[in-house]
């Protein structure tokens, strides 16, 4: 496949944008595979690629129930930072941010990472207090962080409320520079083009409906296509693990739960940052064509509906001009809602499983568009070497029996109030 | 807006309820001492994708504690009862 770069768009000129490639093949199933990904978002295929890339391993297939972004990596809000607390989670994101820094040299797609900065507001002497510590952690691991105060951040963020009426204060935020924004379709589409490439086989519109065994040991799946074999497999289904889950025996400490995303029509430049709200559950960044693409809470009850409920949109909207009380009068264009893996403890689960040859990747919660590179590549080596990375130690199933929880939220175990 | 048919009260916007989670799963005895059930009872969740049943208090009206069965797809309610009558 011919690389993407300025001189391919100048070449292509010449013949009126005519003669481009698909960026994958529309590859149907082979009888087996060496590995089988079961989901096509980010993750998916992100693991696909680097089974391929750092393993070696291209007799790879990504079956995908519907079409490539059409789930959660392309309902997303698209917020890519690292100020963890936890170890466990510090590292783990710091090094999915690095991925996130050469992405697009190394996928030779330009998935718009914008490295615009974000803060989060502190509305009292304590919770500056709480985002001190986190700073500190972060930047005794290698990781930008800074405090800023009252000042500073009205300097940055001026369109905030900063009057004397504002419900909860601002005293000062906590700010990560290097956070920032990419383009969620283009994520999902340079993953799959780039494993495409090193030869795995993307399979859209086939959904697995069962798994198949060779006594304990799972051996393949069933699917709307038909049987497919697989030396290994990996669930890649956020949002429907559960679902899968059961199909492979497996009962999991996940609910599925609907959030939603919400985009405004478009304004001239406001938001440089992504913004989040200390004093509730709210977030925004301004994008690209100018729509303030925000979130907040989940929708609260156990859901795999795709689309959320209107007493959120209000709740949403009192914590937006709350925090900005300029984008009152501003109109919503859409909003949406993605169905999420949400775990006890608001950490994801990437481990082998206790059934021989199925391993597992999923509890993204609502975090899991950030960890898309680093996901990918511990989850490829996971499957690759039958061991968990380093990286993801922390990440196993049995760690709610063990009590070893990452309760980054502090939220307690109902996985509806993470 | 999700519609909750209580038994007291009549047909409320759900949003006048608190959610309790999943009704299936019992509570170990007290003086359990296996693990594994706790486990199990504080984490493991079936999470079907499909009927669901769960409890619901009505926080901005009669304050009991309800029992609902409801479709997690489409979110269609198909019974709804006193969580001290249906734990029984």
């Amino acid at each position: 496949m011919a690389p993407y770069s300025a001189f391919q768009i100048f070449r292509n000129a010449l013949s009126g944008q005519k003669n481009w490639q698909r960026a994958w093949r529309a590859a149907e199933p082979k009888p087996s595979y060496d590995v089988i990904v079961i989901g096509g978002g980010g993750h998916g295929l992100a693991t696909a690629f680097y089974l391929a890339e750092n393993h070696g391993i291209r007799n790879v297939a990504v079956l995908e129930k519907g079409y490539i972004g059409g789930g959660n990596v392309g309902r997303n809000t698209t917020v890519i930072r690292s100020n963890y607390l936890l170890d466990g989670n510090t590292q783990f994101y710091e090094f999915s941010m690095k991925l996130w820094e050469g992405m697009s040299r190394a996928l030779n797609f330009n998935v718009m990472f914008s490295q615009r900065g974000q803060l989060v507001t502190a509305h009292s002497a304590d919770q500056l207090d709480g985002f001190g510590h986190r700073a500190n952690v972060m930047r005794l691991n290698g990781i930008d962080a800074d405090i800023l105060d009252r000042d500073e951040v009205r300097r940055l963020v001026p369109y905030l409320d900063f009057s004397d009426t504002a419900r909860f204060p601002i005293h000062g935020a906590i700010f990560q520079g290097r956070a920032g924004t990419a383009r969620h379709d283009a994520v999902a589409w340079g993953y799959a083009r780039a494993a495409d490439g090193h030869g795995v086989d993307i399979i859209q519109n086939c959904e697995v409906t069962g798994f198949i065994r060779d006594g304990e040991r799972i051996v393949g799946v069933e699917t709307t296509k038909g049987r497919i074999g697989a030396a290994k497999v990996g669930l890649a289904v956020a949002g429907h693990t559960s679902v899968l889950g059961a199909k492979a025996g497996l009962e999991l400490p996940i609910e599925s739960h609907v959030l939603q995303a919400f985009v405004t029509g478009p304004l001239k430049p406001l938001v440089d940052h992504v913004v989040a709200y200390g004093a509730d559950h709210f977030y925004v960044s301004q994008s690209d064509k100018g729509g303030l693409v925000f979130g907040g809470n989940l929708d609260g009850y156990n859901s795999y509906a795709q689309r959320g409920n209107l007493g959120v949109v209000r709740e949403v909207a009192e914590a937006a001009i709350a925090l900005m009380p300029c984008i009152s009068r501003i109109r919503l264009l859409r909003h949406w809602g993605g169905a999420m893996d949400m775990t006890p403890d608001a950490s994801p689960i990437i481990c082998p499983t206790p059934i021989d040859g199925l391993y597992l990747n999923g509890g993204w919660c609502y975090g899991g568009f950030k960890a898309t590179p680093a996901s990918g590549w511990c989850f490829a080596h996971t499957i690759a070497t039958g061991k968990p990375h380093p990286l993801i130690a922390a990440y196993g199933l049995d760690r709610f029996r063990t009590g070893r929880t990452l309760d980054e939220a502090g939220a307690g175990p109902s996985a509806w109030l993470q | 807006m999700l519609r909750i048919e209580c038994p007291c009260c009549g047909p409320r916007d759900h949003d006048e309820f608190r959610y309790g989670g999943d009704a299936s799963v019992s509570r170990p005895t007290h003086d359990d001492p296996d693990p594994e059930a706790w486990y199990a009872y504080v984490y493991v969740r079936k999470n079907p994708a499909g009927l669901h049943r769960e409890f619901w208090q009505h926080v901005i009206g009669c304050r009991q504690w309800l029992v609902v069965e409801r479709d997690t797809r489409n979110h269609v309610v198909s019974s709804v009862t006193f969580a001290r009558t249906s734990r029984a």
